[in-house]
């Protein structure tokens, strides 16, 4: 395939990859948001749920996911001890009770079952939209990123300094290579062999004349853009964008119903908390 | 004669960062369908000229202008870039910094998407120029799976797709390999006249440039115009030497045969040339030379046997390769661009290990040296300095090697003063490398090589994007280098007038291996190692051919007597 970029692009022959990147972008900001918002149990899980599923029809491979994947979980449970160390009692704060499962109520650290309701929320918050981003990311073909940008209402400069960027990522990757290699010659230790300092001191080395080229190319990219009338509009059409199907609809009114349940919740729930532990 | 689509008035310009008007007084008129070639050394100011067609000047380089440039019936200061764009199509120098959608398609509509276009016109139009251009194939790939012809192509598609009746290329041959340049010219020619095109052409190359036909040749020099006129005129009075610029290679072959240039016709087309008793004339002087025993070099540098490399071992990049090269050559590495000349060059610096074969250097063996330790007997020059300049200052660079060999430092001072002298640079040791131009800073980077006292130098591309001037002055210092101190050199290049002026021997890497190695007069004479090299046919070649002189004679005669010519050239 043409489109290994970092986000590892494939076509996958889903019905996922035909919808319009627009669509998948305003389904994975609207459920993120609510999602955020949310401290409903019941309702993350079922969108969990939901995005867990979706995934397996995405055919998205676990190998190609799990680097990410670890590093997300990592950083979850770091927070969510953080956030123990920090606030022990703030479940109690929150739902009002107090179920102690480990210590007294005047020890700092102890345990309740507030406390592990909450955290399981956040957990919750932290991991529903990562199936969802990835979706996004690796069903969407780059060439259409912009243009879903630009749809939903970022002016289209930005938008295509996003398509710049993944245009010239390999550029720049093959330069710094290059670099790398004349500056070792030259005697520059890069190798796993010198000490920490060393190869930070050699990366520096690399970098401004990396800077440098860069600076060139930017220079040389925006006359050649200038030059074929990028700037000239308040508007641009976009090649790759592509128009909405019946499946756009449906997707996007299925995640619109899914967003007023949601705000229907804060009313039901009287608040964003949903509370099992009021009797 | 119809009105002119361009036209300079008494046009004068000065870059607000400079001193100096780059442009004075040009008046030049250019009719519609005309195919105009501007030349001229680096900095004369065609760039510049060539930015004042497409709206770049004064958009994008602001600056003082006097006097009035009118296209396609607008003076350049009632239009904006936008406008301009219209009239006039630009295809920059480097294909690859235009590219800029993430596919081929993308980047050909580029424009059209500026202009709002509903996306069915933008499709139409794009598979049309696909269609002429040849690019059907390719239009979902991504702009590094291309080769620099294919993306110039891209290029093409990209500023054609607006219906310019304009179109402006700026140094179009700087990136192409000779086959490609080739390709590109005969594709610019079909083009004009099947479109009904006015072409302009920015290019120092001009006798690659003239392989098609061209209508006016205009020579600039130094912010004005020298020379405007049919490109027979020029070259028949001998202009372009004069003004520092490139002969043809046959032009040279015929005055060292001593044919009169008044009685030929059609001097700017080789094919079309017609001297009376030329076949004569060139065999009496092909007759008149004696060739000389080249001089031997036999004492071997690096060996390299049965070197093997890939990145998948079963599709070997480099396989079964055995080379010697000696000390006191003068190498020229070609081949097409993917034959792994660049992989060639990081098996022997230590980048890269090869998984079979050995090397040796002087008689010890490569494999278990650091790259460092490489580096201290090979030196590797990349193609453009400032990928290698790392210190702000001239002499910091120069002693960086030094420094972090740990040599102390009146050692260092020493070493490193002797060899800006040798480069030519001690007046500059204590300049910043900014303020050095293109030139001077290759000569820097080959100074912070040569104080390592490596006994081969590696060069990509020495003289690349230089021109006749300081390229003869970069290829005079190197030929001093190899004679003097005996370092062996070797060149990767595309160009055809270095393997021939300057070295004396030519390794053509394909398949994995060695296709030819051989005399560089042997090696552009061999037509089926130049189609697999991407090489293209020395107009020598196809003067020789078309008047049954050997060809390999012939050319190897012609290097011969040129180098002499130069010798006394720079002697007197």
């Amino acid at each position: 395939m043409q489109h290994q970029l970092l986000i590892g692009y494939d076509d996958r022959h889903t019905f996922l990859n035909r919808l319009s990147g627009s669509t998948k972008l305003l389904c994975f900001v609207g459920l993120s948001i609510i999602g955020m918002m949310t401290y409903d149990t019941r309702y993350l899980l079922a969108i969990m749920a939901l995005s867990l599923v979706v995934f397996r029809f995405s055919k998205i491979k676990y190998r190609d996911v799990s680097f990410v994947l670890s590093v997300i979980v990592g950083f979850s449970v770091l927070n969510l001890v953080m956030v123990y160390v920090f606030a022990p009692h703030y479940g109690v704060s929150i739902y009002g009770t107090e179920h102690l499962l480990l210590g007294t109520s005047d020890h700092y650290f102890n345990l309740t079952v507030e406390q592990l309701f909450y955290e399981f929320n956040l957990l919750l918050k932290y991991t529903f939209a990562v199936p969802l981003a990835l979706i996004f990311l690796m069903t969407t073909n780059p060439s259409e990123f912009a243009a879903s940008l630009n749809k939903i209402g970022i002016s289209y400069r930005i938008s295509y300094s996003v398509a710049i960027a993944l245009r010239y990522i390999p550029d720049v990757q093959a330069d710094y290579r290059t670099i790398s290699l004349a500056q070792q010659a030259r005697g520059f230790e890069m190798s796993k062999k010198a000490h920490l300092l060393t190869r930070v001191r050699g990366g520096l080395q690399i970098l401004l004349p990396l800077i440098f080229s860069s600076l060139d190319r930017i220079e040389t990219i925006s006359q050649a853009m200038e030059l074929r009338r990028f700037g000239k509009g308040k508007k641009r059409s976009w090649y790759m964008a592509q128009r909405f199907k019946r499946n756009d609809y449906l997707a996007l009114a299925i995640v619109a119903v899914l967003i007023l349940i949601g705000i229907a919740l804060f009313k039901v729930n009287g608040g964003r908390f949903w509370n099992p532990f009021k009797a | 004669m119809s009105a002119p689509i361009i036209s300079f008035k008494d046009f004068s310009f000065q870059y607000h960062s400079q001193s100096e008007p780059t442009l004075r007084h040009i008046n030049l008129d250019i009719y519609p369908g005309e195919k105009v070639l501007i030349a001229g050394p680096s900095g004369c100011g065609k760039s510049t000229l060539g930015r004042c067609l497409n709206g770049l000047i004064p958009q994008s380089f602001p600056g003082k202008l006097t006097g009035s440039v009118t296209v396609a019936g607008t003076e350049m200061r009632a239009s904006s870039i936008f406008d301009r764009s219209l009239a006039v199509g630009t295809v920059l120098q480097d294909p690859d910094s235009q590219f800029v959608g993430l596919t081929v398609a993308e980047d050909v509509a580029f424009s059209l998407e500026n202009d709002q276009q509903p996306q069915a016109a933008m499709k139409a139009a794009t598979a049309k120029w696909a269609r002429t251009l040849d690019l059907t194939e390719l239009l979902s790939h991504r702009p590094q799976e291309l080769s620099g012809g294919q993306k110039q192509r891209v290029a093409m598609a990209g500023v054609l797709i607006d219906n310019s009746k304009i179109l402006l290329f700026d140094e179009p041959l700087a990136s192409l390999d000779p086959a490609s340049g080739k390709a590109s010219m005969a594709l610019v020619e079909q083009l004009t006249r099947s479109d009904n095109l006015t072409v302009i052409i920015i290019e120092h190359r001009i006798e690659d440039v003239l392989q098609q036909p061209i209508d006016r040749l205009v020579v600039m020099q130094d912010g004005q115009i020298v020379a405007n006129d049919r490109p027979e005129t020029i070259l028949r009075q001998s202009l372009l030497a004069q003004l520092g610029l490139r002969e043809p290679l046959y032009l040279s072959a015929l005055k060292f045969a001593g044919v009169p240039l008044d009685s030929c016709r059609h001097l700017d087309r080789l094919p079309e040339l017609t001297v009376p008793n030329l076949t004569a004339q060139l065999q009496r002087w092909t007759n008149g030379v004696q060739l000389k025993q080249p001089v031997r070099h036999d004492e071997a540098l690096l060996t390299i046997e049965h070197l093997q490399f890939g990145y998948d071992p079963d599709r070997p990049i480099i396989n079964d390769l055995s080379v010697t090269l000696n000390r006191g050559e003068m190498i020229s590495l070609v081949g097409q661009n993917g034959t792994g000349k660049s992989t060639l060059n990081n098996l022997i610096t230590g980048f890269l290990t090869p998984q079979a074969g050995t090397m040796r250097f002087n008689g010890h063996p490569l494999a278990g040296q650091s790259v460092k330790e490489r580096a201290d007997q090979i030196g590797y020059i990349l193609q453009d300095p400032n990928q290698m300049l790392s210190k702000t200052m001239i002499f910091d660079e120069v002693a960086a090697g030094l420094v972090l060999r740990g040599v102390d430092e009146v050692t260092i001072e020493q070493r490193v003063n002797r060899v800006l002298k040798v480069c030519g640079l001690y007046e500059f040791r204590h300049w910043p490398t900014a303020a050095l131009s293109f030139g001077q800073k290759k000569r820097v980077t080959i100074a912070a090589i040569l104080v390592m006292q490596p006994a081969m130098l590696i060069l990509d591309e020495p003289t690349a994007g230089q021109d006749l001037k300081h390229y003869t002055e970069m290829m005079r210092f190197l030929t001093q280098l190899n004679r003097e101190q005996q370092i062996t050199i070797m060149l990767i290049t595309h160009d055809m007038h270095l393997m021939l002026e300057y070295t004396d021997r030519t390794i053509v890497l394909g398949n994995g291996g060695i296709l030819m190695d051989a005399a560089p007069a042997d090696v552009l004479t061999n037509a089926t190692i130049i189609e697999q090299a991407s090489l293209a046919k020395t107009s020598l070649y196809q003067l020789a051919e078309a008047h049954h002189i050997d060809p390999t004679e012939f050319v190897a005669k012609f290097v011969q007597t040129d180098r002499e010519a130069r010798k006394c050239n720079t002697n007197s």
